[in-house]
């Protein structure tokens, strides 16, 4: 890959992946590349998102479920628009 | 079937149990807290010695009991460790832990303080030390297969790239050497919760996965929901988990598994501190997923090498094991690269595949079974945190 992804997914069911460079801005073309099979895909990131956070791959919902790894990892808790940064103030566990 | 890693040897100790151990300690463990300062004094005494301070071994009983037993006992059994000074403040379960030591076949060598006060026990405790040190510095390393080494592995500080990079490098190494016979442990039974149908699935069959999920069920119940106060949004993920981009329990679960690789199945259950008995293989030693904590127990358990996969960078070291440490945030590794021993970085910028990043983290487990000093052993990391089930009487 010449290019460095700016993105990562685990699988391709997965609705959010994580951020993988530092100082990622609001309004980057992102290389967005699924590890599962290498394969990518653009998307414009929606917010400044710090590395190691998530960002929604498409719009999610209020009830939701985020996906992960091709898993379950909790629950949507605020409507997310696609590019967003997603984390614990619209995603929370359904554990504990 | 033989591979590239079948006829692989390292440089080591064989112990008198036929055990292989990667480092040649003398240790000068307390059996309670009362006696590290006597402990401190030895091996301030005789250098190249080991001191082990604790906070625990006074008032225990019943399970808690047996657990600071096997934990000490393992900790002077472990195969790095080549002889043991033991002090405690009465002789009975000083003899207890002496005499679980000394069935490795190790020297061992007992001291009690009541009755002679610290001095005079430093005076005797100190002379043993010396010639221990004179003994086991004569021993020399031999070769070794890498098949003999009893590899655990528990992650810390864990974010996003320990489940994308650092934990699938470490799965990748157990499943290249588990074939081989190599003995593995993984852990931290709380930090399975919302992976725990997919790690169930992966023992070695129904039976012993049942077994697992009575276990995992157990710490649910008894420890998290019995104590908790809050939806542990604070403690599990931690903060700097969160600051890593870490949002729920699940997803670090998720992340966590990965340090099993794609094809390796336990064989069984430990206790905490438990040795292995039941042949090479993998284990799932129930644990705490608190770094010092699951070390601690693990090296009880007779592990000879440590790999730990970091995001956020736990420095985290052990007394008599050496930590490996692996990242794949390229941030920890600009920040804090005194701690990193694997830089797997390259993995988030596809310019490094998991199956490159396993054989480099082989490569450097042999090289530390050889001898070279981790970051944590250089940096002077040696964190002994012993796990206490309840409240002493």
């Amino acid at each position: 890959m010449t290019e460095i992804p700016h993105l990562l997914v685990h699988e391709h069911e997965d609705n959010v992946g994580v951020v993988v460079v530092e100082g990622l801005t609001a309004g980057t073309d992102m290389l967005v590349c699924v590890t599962h099979d290498n394969s990518t895909f653009r998307l414009t990131s929606g917010a400044d998102v710090p590395i190691g956070h998530k960002i929604a791959l498409k719009d999610l919902k209020d009830g939701d479920t985020a996906i992960k790894y091709g898993e379950d990892i909790g629950k949507i808790i605020a409507d997310i628009p696609k590019g967003a940064h997603v984390h614990t103030h619209n995603c929370k566990t359904k554990r504990w | 079937m033989a591979s590239k890693y079948s006829n692989m040897t390292v440089k080591a100790y064989r112990r008198e149990n036929g055990r292989v151990g990667v480092r040649n300690h003398v240790v000068i463990l307390p059996v309670d807290d009362i006696s590290n300062a006597a402990c401190e004094a030895v091996a301030n005494n005789v250098k190249g010695t080991l001191a082990i301070p604790h906070a625990y071994g006074r008032l225990q009983f019943g399970e808690d009991l047996e657990l600071h037993f096997r934990t000490m006992i393992g900790t002077g059994a472990n195969p790095n460790v080549a002889a043991v000074v033991v002090i405690g403040i009465e002789p009975g379960w000083t003899k207890r832990i002496a005499d679980g030591i000394r069935a490795t076949g190790k020297p061992v060598a007992e001291f009690s303080i009541e009755q002679n006060g610290d001095f005079e026990t430093i005076r005797r405790a100190s002379w043993a030390a010396k010639d221990f040190v004179h003994m086991t510095s004569e021993y020399q390393r031999e070769e070794c297969s890498i098949s003999e080494l009893w590899v655990s592995t528990k992650c810390g500080e864990s974010d996003t790239t320990t489940g994308l990079g650092s934990c699938p490098t470490v799965g990748n190494m157990y499943d290249k050497l588990l074939p081989e016979g190599i003995t593995g442990f993984f852990g931290e039974t709380s930090e399975i919760t919302g992976a725990e149908h997919i790690c169930q699935k992966r023992a070695i069959n129904e039976e012993v996965g049942e077994r697992w999920y009575k276990m995992w069920k157990a710490y649910q119940d008894d420890v998290i929901f019995a104590h908790q106060t809050d939806d542990l949004s604070d403690s599990q993920p931690t903060k700097g988990n969160i600051e890593g981009g870490l949002t729920t329990i699940e997803e670090k679960a998720l992340g966590n598994l990965e340090k099993i690789g794609r094809t390796s199945q336990f064989i069984d259950i430990l206790e905490p501190a438990e040795a292995p008995n039941s042949g090479n293989g993998l284990y799932f030693m129930d644990s705490s997923s608190a770094a010092a904590e699951c070390v601690t127990l693990m090296a009880a358990g007779g592990a000879v090498i440590h790999t730990f996969p970091t995001g956020q960078g736990n420095v985290v070291g052990n007394p008599i094991v050496p930590v490996i440490k692996i990242t794949a945030n390229p941030r920890t590794v600009r920040t804090m690269s005194e701690h990193v021993d694997v830089d797997v970085s390259g993995i988030l910028r596809r310019e490094m595949t998991i199956d490159e990043a396993g054989d480099e983290l082989i490569d450097m487990i042999c090289r530390t079974a050889n001898g070279r000093n981790t970051a944590a052993e250089a940096l002077g990391h040696r964190e002994f945190s012993m796990t206490k089930l309840y409240r002493s009487a």
